[in-house]
């Protein structure tokens, strides 16, 4: 056994909240795009338009089957030939994520879209409402809802994946907990306690989710 | 910015010592292999026995499985790799703790695969759980009946239809062990990522190389994705699993 001294984890505190506070805003920031450009996604793959239905299809395969350690790395490349000058690691990481997560919402969104029952539509139409308003005001409301649990599960793995960005070295929360361990001598610790911290958050939120998901029953 | 392309680059030699690039890629896609594979087998031979357990009648072992899978999918996989390259060795016994430190041979393979298998199984075992549970009570039911154990009903009955009816999902799982393996870079694995890094650095032909490691990941995939295609067909259960793939 070595010897282990877990006091380095009180003044390693603060580092660590900034840390988290940069993982969360990453989540936050990449759920929300991802879901919105996601949808449009979704919508592109199911339109009766086929060029565009293959380019969403194209892109979602292509995200799905790269590592995603592979695309924080391309990206972090790529992002400086467009924009024209380097940017910092933690809006790459930004960028990065709500393009990839986009691809995995998108097959969540779409599989939504096809559980709604096609009388749906029909009723829509029906009452007067256009292709739009149908899928505004009628479709995408209940695919929403009957895949709420599915939208949020992804969004933890999300959260976990964030610590991928130690790739390029954006100061997450791994990152806080790396460089306070160098710094006090103390890895073994503070690997210890983000392996904890990460834990603790997945855990209670999945948890959550099982109680949503008896809540939330799909509307048929 | 301009670019230049050289897509010649990877038959050209590495700034210090004689390979050439391509030399690096392949040692790359070795490491990748010899990874992912060894977590697969791993992955499936735990995964399957936690999954059968999370389906028997017995209450603390379904609890223990349960704990299992919770353990490892709530943790990042890169939080895992420390913990098993640099936090596990502390709580071995002093002997242990030291040979694993200085003498144990391909210290970042084994523990890259150990991991990854690890992190695998509690998804393997997941899909596991779901196949036996989409058997009929039935086959469990009439298997009691004529006399077999609990342990002999699900070596001679209940796995060798479930594991069949997994096999889709596994598929998806044995891509996602690819995909996976190149967490490992950061445990200094030699794989595809970290060649393609180090390889990015040294050349600067960082498109090139990002191009290359692409491929060669999607000829990974492609290849774990026809295998399984293949044992699924072989192993397909004449009139029962109607699928056309």
């Amino acid at each position: 056994m070595g010897e282990f001294d877990f006091s380095v984890w009180q003044p390693s505190l603060p580092f660590i909240r900034d840390g988290l506070l940069f993982t969360l805003r990453l989540t936050l920031v990449a759920m929300t795009g991802g879901i919105v450009i996601g949808t449009l996604l979704a919508l592109a793959r199911l339109s009766p338009i086929a060029p565009l239905s293959r380019l969403a299809g194209a892109y979602v395969d292509l995200m799905r089957s790269i590592p995603l350690v592979l695309v924080i790395l391309w990206f972090f490349l790529v992002i400086p030939f467009i924009t024209g000058s380097p940017v910092g690691a933690e809006t790459s990481a930004i960028i990065t994520f709500t393009a990839f997560e986009a691809a995995f919402y998108c097959e969540i969104m779409r599989s939504g879209i096809q559980s709604v029952p096609r009388g749906q539509v029909h009723a829509a139409h029906a009452l007067g409402l256009g292709q739009a308003q149908t899928m505004i005001h009628v479709i995408l409301p209940q695919a929403m809802r009957n895949m709420l649990p599915v939208l949020l599960t992804q969004t933890i793995v999300l959260f976990q994946d964030t610590s991928l960005v130690y790739a390029i070295g954006a100061k997450d929360m791994l990152k806080a907990a790396d460089v306070v361990g160098k710094n006090y001598n103390r890895p073994v610790e503070m690997i210890v306690l983000s392996a904890l911290i990460y834990f603790a958050i997945c855990f209670s939120l999945s948890l959550a989710v099982k109680q949503l998901q008896n809540r939330v029953a799909i509307i048929r | 910015m301009n670019y230049h392309w050289n897509f010649g680059i990877f038959f050209e030699p590495v700034k210090s010592g004689d390979e050439t690039y391509l030399d690096w890629l392949i040692t790359g896609l070795g490491w990748t292999l010899a990874v992912s594979l060894t977590a697969w087998f791993l992955a499936l031979a735990i995964g399957i026995g936690i999954g059968a357990l999370r389906t028997t009648p017995s209450r603390v072992l379904v609890l223990l499985a349960n704990a299992w899978v919770e353990l490892f999918r709530n943790i990042p996989l890169l939080v895992q790799m420390f913990l098993w390259f640099f936090v596990v060795p502390e709580f071995l016994p002093r002997d242990w703790s030291l040979w694993v430190k200085q003498d144990m041979p391909a210290k970042e393979f084994v523990t890259a695969a150990l991991c990854l298998g690890l992190f695998t199984s509690s998804r393997v075992a997941e899909q596991v759980r779901a196949g036996v549970g989409s058997l009929p009570r039935g086959q469990r039911d009439a298997s009691l009946a004529l006399g077999f154990t609990l342990p002999q009903a699900y070596r001679h009955v209940i796995l060798p239809q479930a594991l069949r009816i997994v096999i889709p999902p596994l598929t998806s799982e044995f891509m996602n062990v690819f995909k996976n393996s190149s967490v490992a870079f950061a445990i200094g694995v030699l794989e595809l990522t970290f060649q393609a890094r180090q390889m990015q650095e040294d050349s600067e032909q960082g498109i090139e190389t990002y191009l290359a490691v692409t491929l060669l990941y999607f000829i990974c995939a492609f290849a774990a994705n026809r295998g399984m295609a293949w044992i699924e067909a072989r192993s397909r259960v004449p009139g029962l699993i109607a699928r056309t793939s």
